[in-house]
């Protein structure tokens, strides 16, 4: 056996530098705590392929790969049947996760020292890049779901804090509001999940609540709540939490508006690590809601291809290049909620599940990578807007090849990335949901004509009028960019099938060569689409968006959900609902706080001669007070 | 029988006399010029004693079963000896001053003694031992209190004392013969099999809790409380509100779960309405009051109330959250007490108005007040919050629910007289705030243990799962 305690190490790292730079680093120069920042997740990185390769490949024999619970510490114990541990629990998913999760990490932290160079609170936003990852790692490492919960508010709380990093920017502090809000808002679901799962079983620990055909769901699945079993509820609750994270409709509002934050931060946490935690979430609880709950299954699957599709209409209309690859984010999610939802349980039936994993693998690397690479444009032009830009390929090579790759991987364009874990999951859905692949199909269409329309136009068409030539950025930002681009490229190459499997056994792919090959197809026509329209200057796009007319705009509004939204919270709830507690709240109950205030202050006054200094009086009181406790108990007895 | 071994089950009592001799020694063979250098002397060698006692030993009993030794009785004197000797750094400064001079030997034995007989109290396993325990533990400290003699307040708290405690220890006295009377014994494990709720035992221990409710300053007998620990020095205020007041809980509830275990209904009614009282009055007294000494006085009432809550909970876990309770207890209110002392040492100021913008001039010291009294109020999270939550666990376990909403609803007033004083520190304005000083390097220590202690105490289960592994053999 090998030892895994070193693990700890992985996201104690981060912590002991948050807590550092976040006590010290006023004092230091700023960009010591960007240095020590990367280097300490710099190691956490090493040490995470170090233990990917030792748990995949030093120990493999070609047979099933087990969990392993290197630490586990008691933190609370309530009763000796309520306890709560941390620990560290190593099975395929959670390696592949550390690896995920530190090298964009360690990317970001290493692109940040020329992106953020001389900003105001440069200590301040590594100390939460650093709180930030340390969280996100005490997630996927957690051995229990509770663990995972109290994680789960701190990735939350750093997310908070680096949306509204700019927080003199009002937009910033209200995205960073909306975010907060709203993931808030799906926790409570998840919280309420998480207690009527462990009320019933009993336990908090993935070690038992994970065994296939365990009998820990008994109780609960004998409940019945307005018609729906208790462990259908529960898994719906939990899942709530996941869409809440993972920003899937209706619950996506927040993480167009959280682009305010730095764009580092957006390709770190909002586009590679934790709008994947619900995925994740899912993942690691995939084998009850499998054998438990498999309508709630359905349901989620359902959730990520309507997302996943609305997702990619709207990202087709956005200018804002951030909010393009916020949108199609979102819509990537989607794409791996989708094969969760159609998978099914070991070897070739849980196909989707491997493919979800494996899409979440890719799209860390190119989502990552289109961030990172708009990051440096916005860093040069010194806006968001494609309006602004134009022909970037002469003076930004290096971005242009890159940014290139990682469109290809997002259209599915072979050999790259995406191309291999997306045509896994259309193959997964196409054998067990038909309408399900259909709309995946259609938006690995529309998908590909965002992103390229998104690339000609920063990249082709006409220069704009430049204030100043833009440039390459610095080597710091570039070497993330190439690293990223390669993963982006050859990333598709890893064997996922014997790596991260639903049941830990790998399992033999076949090629569908009727799907792949009608895939390869939409992307290309949805490539092509994008050159005729916007390769060279045209007024195209603008005729065909006047022919679409309320379509278009209403798609251009995001189909008005915010301000369903705003109707909703401002116009019902705050009119009908809010006020008329409020009333109730400052009349009645402050009244009667007020109230229990005055009388408390008078009876103490009341109640002052009883300590009047005088000793005589002290004993009588005394004295009286044993004759009162005696009479009392006597009373309680019954003898009266 | 009796060889060395079992001996050593008694050392925390030996060792503390020895030390209290020592420094007697010490203080004949010192000039009164050089009588200061009794101070550290005593600190070092009162931590030496402690260190010594952490040793374990295997539990035993000594003296036909008079005095029980066990992991559980050793861990608590260990906290005690713990407590004394943060109050021993906080009171540096105040030793220091010249009117102490040739009475500093004195505070230290007298304080040492007091823990002896606590100790013994402790480890007592009949009424005699206990009693004995109780009154060596009494006696020393109304000499305590009247420690500035030549202050009528402190000489009128240490009349009161010992008067009021006289007439407690008569009722308590009262009650255990009582007892003995009725099942004709004085061992605790030979009174508890022959327990009945028959009325001269019901009336016995009605006398015994009235007593303990003393020691405890429960109310209604807790009137003592404000005049002694305004009287006394600041130090001995902490530690009657922190030593003498644990211990005292500690051996009730051992009594109550051991001894009157077949009467646990009836004692549990009496606990009830006196945590309620207790609980509330201490709560509604401490709102008025402007003196921190009065303060702390009348919030250690009502934390006294929280711990009756606990004491419901019964068994190991009842135990264990008293042990854990009262073990941040000490860190919390040692806290509290140490910025005051350190403020009144450094400027005389003990009123809660004279603490306005402290936080302008002294940092370091509001941060470390703020902190114990959020641990006070139970907020998370600071230790107290994990002490509070468990004690409610405990008396959630056997379904005493009304009791813990009127438990939280009273934490919840406590919190508002809690944060008066941050706001004053940190909020009101001061023309003339308390000017920065620099304290005495114990007194540093003291505050830094104990607010290191506050911040982590929480977090480290093996403490809370320690206690209960001892306590889970006994019950």
């Amino acid at each position: 056996m090998i030892n895994y305690s070193y693990t700890i190490l992985i996201p104690l790292i981060p912590l002991v530098i948050f807590v550092f730079t976040g006590l010290l680093g006023m004092k230091w120069k700023p960009l010591v705590s960007g240095i020590i920042g990367t280097v300490g997740v710099g190691i956490s990185f090493f040490l995470s392929l170090f233990t990917a390769y030792e748990y995949f490949f030093a120990t493999a024999t070609g047979s099933a790969y087990h969990t392993i619970i290197p630490v586990n510490m008691l933190w609370l114990s309530f009763t000796h049947t309520l306890q709560i541990h941390m620990g560290v629990l190593l099975d395929p998913i959670s390696v592949m996760m550390i690896v995920v999760v530190t090298t964009i990490s360690f990317m970001a932290h290493l692109y940040s020292i020329g992106y953020m160079k001389g900003e105001r609170g440069f200590q301040r936003y590594y100390s939460f890049l650093s709180l930030f990852t340390f969280s996100m790692l005490g997630v996927v490492l957690a051995t229990n779901i509770f663990q995972i919960y109290i994680f789960w508010e701190l990735v939350g709380a750093s997310s908070f804090l680096l949306i509204g990093f700019y927080y003199d920017k009002p937009s910033a502090v209200a995205a960073a509001k909306k975010a907060f809000i709203v993931t808030r808002f799906a926790d409570l679901g998840f919280l309420i999940g998480i207690l009527i799962l462990s009320y019933y079983t009993g336990t908090f620990d993935f070690s038992k609540l994970l065994q296939p055909g365990t009998h820990l769901f008994a109780g609960l699945a004998g409940v019945s709540f307005l018609g729906l079993s208790g462990i259908t509820w529960a898994m719906a609750l939990i899942f709530m939490g996941a869409a809440g994270k993972s920003a899937m409709f209706p619950l996506h509002i927040w993480l167009p508006d959280a682009m305010e934050g730095p764009t580092p931060v957006s390709a770190l946490i909002h586009a590679a690590t934790m709008v994947v935690a619900g995925v994740f979430l899912v993942a690691r609880l995939f084998p009850i809601y499998h054998f438990q709950a498999p309508d709630v299954l359905i349901f989620i699957g359902y959730v990520g291809g309507f997302t996943s599709l609305i997702a990619a209409i709207i990202a087709m209309t956005q200018f804002d290049i951030k909010r393009v690859l916020a949108y199609s984010t979102l819509s990537q999610i989607g794409y791996m909620m989708v094969a969760l939802g159609v998978s099914g349980y070991g070897g070739e039936a849980g196909l989707g599940y491997m493919a979800s994993m494996f899409h979440l693998f890719t799209h860390a690397m190119f989502k990552a990578l289109l961030f990172l690479g708009a990051g440096s444009i916005i860093h040069t032009i010194h806006s968001n807007f494609m309006k602004d830009m134009g022909g970037l390929r002469k003076y930004m090579p290096i971005t242009h090849f890159t940014f290139l790759a990682a469109c290809l991987a997002i259209s599915g364009i072979p050999p790259f990335a995406g191309f291999f874990s997306k045509d896994e999951i259309l193959a997964a859905a196409f054998e067990s949901n038909k309408l399900l692949f259909y709309v995946e199909y259609i938006t690995a269409g529309l998908t590909s004509f965002y992103i390229f329309r998104l690339y000609f136009n920063i990249f082709w068409g006409k220069d704009p009028e430049y204030k100043h030539k833009p440039h390459e950025a610095p080597l710091n930002m570039t070497i993330p960019l190439i690293f990223l681009g390669l993963g982006s490229t050859f990333g598709g190459f890893v064997p996922f099938h014997k790596l991260v499997t639903s049941d830990m056994k790998p399992f033999t792919t076949v090629t569908h060569w009727g799907i792949m090959l009608p895939s390869v197809g939409i992307g290309l026509l949805g490539l092509a689409v994008a050159w005729v329209l916007y390769k060279k200057e045209n007024d195209l796009p603008d005729k065909i968006s006047k022919k679409l007319g309320i379509l278009y705009t209403s798609t251009y509004h995001k189909f008005y959900i915010d301000e369903i939204y705003l109707f909703v919270t401002k116009k019902i709830i705050f009119n009908y609902i809010a006020r008329p507690i409020a009333w109730f709240d400052h009349n009645i109950v402050d009244g009667f706080m007020i109230g229990v205030g005055t009388v408390t202050v008078k009876i103490s006054y009341k109640i002052k001669k009883f300590q009047s200094g005088e000793l005589q009086q002290y004993a009588f009181v005394f004295v009286a007070g044993v004759i009162m406790l005696a009479l009392f108990i006597l009373y309680s007895l019954g003898y009266h | 029988m009796m060889d060395f071994k079992y001996i050593l089950l008694m050392r925390h009592e030996l060792l503390l006399v020895l030390v209290a001799v020592i420094i007697l020694i010490f203080d004949f063979l010192t000039d009164r010029e050089k009588k200061n250098r009794l101070i550290p002397f005593s600190i070092y060698l009162f931590a030496g004693a402690m260190l010594v006692s952490f040793f374990p030993v295997k539990p035993g009993v000594l003296f036909g079963g008079s005095f029980q030794g066990n992991a559980l009785t050793d861990f608590f004197k260990d906290i005690l000896n713990l407590a004394l000797l943060i109050v021993f750094m906080q009171s540096e400064g105040y030793l220091r001053k010249e009117e102490n001079r040739e009475k500093i030997a004195e505070y230290f034995v007298l304080l040492i003694l007091t823990l002896v007989g606590m100790d013994y109290m402790v480890s007592s396993g009949d009424f005699l031992t206990f009693y004995v325990g109780l009154e060596t533990a009494s006696i020393p400290l109304a000499g305590l209190v009247a420690y500035d003699k030549f202050k009528s307040r402190s000489a009128e708290g240490g009349v009161k004392l010992i008067l009021l405690s006289a007439l407690s220890s008569g009722v308590l006295l009262f009650g255990l013969s009582l007892v003995y009377g009725a099942t004709g014994s004085i061992y605790f494990s030979d009174i508890a099999k022959h327990i009945t709720a028959s009325p001269l035992i019901i009336l016995g221990f009605i006398f015994f809790l009235s007593g303990m409710g003393f020691k405890i300053s429960l109310v209604p007998f807790h009137l003592w409380t404000a005049d002694v620990y305004e009287g006394a020095p600041m130090s001995i205020t902490a530690y009657l509100s922190v030593v003498s007041k644990g211990a005292a809980v500690f051996i009730l509830t051992i009594i109550l779960y051991k001894v009157f275990k077949n009467i646990t209904g009836l004692w549990e009614t009496a606990l009830y309405a006196l945590a309620i009282l207790t609980m509330t009055v201490g709560n509604l007294f401490a709102i008025r009051q402007n003196n921190i000494k009065r303060f702390l006085a009348f919030s250690s009432i009502a934390q006294a109330g929280f711990i009756l809550v606990g004491i419901m909970g019964t068994g190991s876990l009842g135990m264990t959250s008293i042990v854990y309770f009262i073990l941040i207890y000490v860190f919390t209110n040692l806290g509290a007490f140490g910025v005051a002392s350190a403020i009144f040492n450094a400027s005389g100021v003990e009123t809660i108005s004279g603490y306005n913008g402290l936080y302008k001039t002294n940092p370091r010291l509001s941060l470390i007040m703020m902190l114990s009294l959020f641990s006070l109020a139970g907020i998370p999270p600071v230790a107290g919050f994990f002490g509070k939550f468990f004690m409610f666990t405990s008396a959630g376990s056997k379904g005493y629910f009304i009791l813990i909403l009127i438990g939280v609803l009273n934490a919840t007033i406590s919190l508002y007289y809690y944060l008066m004083v941050v706001k004053a520190m940190f909020i009101n304005k001061n023309d003339h705030p308390v000017p920065y000083f620099r304290s005495p390097n114990f007194l540093r220590f003291s505050l830094l243990l104990c607010s290191i202690a506050l911040v982590f105490i929480g977090f480290a289960g093996g403490i809370f799962e320690y206690i209960m592994s001892v306590s889970h053999v006994l019950f």
